[in-house]
């Protein structure tokens, strides 16, 4: 079938180009229905990522946080019209000990190949998962970034000692809210105290047991471990104080991602005796704990509709320029983009 | 109930020198006709697709649907066309009927074989479309000026060309609408409704405009299998 793939060609301009996919082939067919704007596809639309990179990769479909509903699936695993949360994460051979998201040989959508701004999206139904029937799809369409969450609060408990009295969250931005309001639900006895620049940003994060200032800290304040959610220029900053604040033997999760190299206190570290790890992306198995959670939990979906920031309906190509420019001018939260092109 | 009507019935007389009708021309070594019937059976909102060719090529039409697209084949019906476009898709009408399908709901969206381009959205824009106009016709917006010349010799009008759309499909109808309006047309009437859409516009009806794409082209001269051909063959070489 000919399909519309919605290609970024340059920064700022998208271009539509046909791919004959096979609709009666091993792969699964879905229909997008709701597309979520992520920091890293603006890295691209914005030509914020470096020249060679952007050279290399584009022309190429942007956005790896989406959901759809299926039209045809070979196995018989999804019936048409199941919604489904897409996997971003292409794994093209497996490991014992190496997760899917960090295999080098891994490809991901919107970024080694076309991601989801297609009008129908080619897929194995491996990099599947069903959705409840009644979800906000605005909601679920961002899920890829609250698997990340999933994902790095997952290895947290694998690395992380058992004493997890106060957990300190560094950021006040999308993946602090939604890493905050996991590690609540995760850790309901733990106290987890946010740290952030915005104080009106700070007042949403209702869920948690405090939110400070970085500037604000009070004295003697502690924790046991820590998330850092800060990425970019903010990241320097928010590692060396994390450092110095927290206790030894804790283990610091990194999640922020930074375009340039951060210097970090090696000596504390030693000194400390501190565990710092990194997580970046997520596999089906992150995907299909986050969806079951949503099972479990549904004040989590409520908790983060808050994020969604504004819903665009695009039909034509200049709707998805539209909306990404609108992206640049949010202060919080997600751009969705309710595909009907 | 909502049917793909895809028109194949045209003999290609404009594509020049070629042996076979247009819609069998192969593009990257499939028929464009199955291009554009994989759209259709890819969209959720049709149920049952018939197709309309010309007698002779009815066999070969169901051996490609066989060949290509089995696992649709039971929701494509392969019938003969009529003898201009309107009786072809009477053709399509009837066809319901004797399903017993054709009641005040059954949708029909018809649309050229020869547009393998046609996207979801223009044919669920169709769909929704129909439902609430009775009628719709996919275009867009004219960007060559259009002039009229009454005795096809001097210009008689230049009309506004912001009020000027070209037609492309699909064209969806209320199919009993359709039908009844069409029956109610004087010989002299349907020899010169070379439209279906134009049905409703002389009978007065609304036909709601659905929004094309520059893209949605008719493969209908050498040219355009030449740019269709570079459109998704380009492709191969990323």
């Amino acid at each position: 079938m000919i399909n519309t793939v919605y290609r970024l060609v340059a920064p700022r301009r998208f271009e539509i180009a046909f791919e004959d996919i096979d609709i009666f082939g091993k792969n699964a067919i879905v229909r997008p229905t709701n597309l979520s704007i992520c920091n890293a596809d603006m890295r691209y639309y914005l030509g914020t990522r470096d020249a060679k990179v952007l050279a290399e990769k584009l022309p190429m479909a942007l956005i790896h946080e989406g959901v759809g509903e299926v039209v045809i699936d070979p196995t018989g695993r999804f019936k048409s019209g199941d919604k489904v949360v897409m996997v971003p994460n292409m794994a093209t051979q497996t490991d014992d000990f190496i997760a899917e998201n960090y295999l080098r040989s891994s490809k991901f959508a919107g970024s080694s190949m076309d991601g989801f701004l297609q009008e129908y999206v080619e897929i194995s139904p491996e990099r599947l998962v069903l959705l409840p029937e009644n979800i906000d799809m605005n909601v679920a369409a961002f899920t890829e970034i609250v698997s990340v969450s999933v994902h790095a609060i997952t290895r947290f408990e694998r690395f992380s000692h058992e004493r997890r009295d106060v957990i300190g969250v560094w950021g006040d931005g999308n993946l602090a809210y939604i890493t905050s309001l996991f590690l609540k639900k995760f850790f309901p006895e733990s106290k987890i105290c946010v740290f952030g620049i915005s104080k009106d940003k700070l007042s949403d994060f209702t869920f948690v047991d405090e939110t400070y200032l970085t500037t604000e800290v009070p004295d003697g304040f502690t924790m046991d471990h820590a998330f850092e959610c800060v990425g970019g220029n903010g990241s320097p900053i928010a590692i060396e104080q994390i450092i110095g604040l927290i206790k030894p033997e804790a283990t610091i999760s990194i999640l922020g991602v930074s375009e340039y190299p951060v210097p970090i206190n090696t000596r504390m570290i030693l000194e400390k005796g501190i565990r710092m790890f990194g997580s970046s992306r997520s596999g089906v198995a992150d995907f299909a704990k986050t969806v079951e959670m949503y099972r479990e939990h549904p004040d989590i979906v409520g908790y983060l509709g808050n994020l969604v920031s504004s819903v665009n309906v695009v039909r034509k190509t200049n709707d998805i320029r539209d909306a990404f420019e609108l992206d640049t001018k949010k202060a919080f939260g997600k751009t969705i983009m309710k595909w009907e092109e | 109930m909502v049917y793909g009507v895809v028109l194949a019935g045209g003999i290609g007389s404009r594509m020049g020198r070629v042996d076979k009708p247009k819609q069998y021309l192969t593009i990257k070594d499939k028929p464009i006709i199955i291009y554009t019937l994989e759209k259709f059976v890819a969209c959720p909102g049709l149920e049952k697709i018939i197709v309309l060719c010309p007698k002779q090529w009815v066999e070969h039409t169901k051996n490609l649907v066989a060949k290509y697209i089995k696992p649709a084949e039971d929701s494509i019906a392969v019938i003969e066309g009529g003898s201009s476009r309107n009786e072809t898709i009477m053709n399509a009408i009837r066809f319901i009927e004797a399903e017993g399908k054709l009641n005040d709901e059954t949708i029909i969206v018809t649309h050229d074989s020869v547009r393998p381009f046609v996207t979801h959205r223009i044919l669920q824009e169709n769909i929704s479309a129909a439902k609430e106009y009775g009628a719709c016709d996919t275009v867009v917006p004219a960007t060559d000026t259009i002039v009229e010349a009454v005795d096809n010799k001097v210009i008689s009008s230049i009309p506004d060309r912001s009020k000027m759309y070209q037609g492309q499909t699909p064209q969806s109808f209320k199919a009993l609408k359709l039908k009844n309006m069409y029956e109610s047309l004087s010989d002299e009437e349907k020899e010169i409704l070379t439209d279906a859409a134009k049905i409703f516009v002389i009978k007065g009806e609304k036909v709601a405009l659905v929004d094309g794409e520059p893209h949605n082209i008719k493969i209908t001269y050498p040219y355009d299998l030449r740019v269709a051909k570079s459109l998704l063959e380009d492709e191969e070489d990323d």
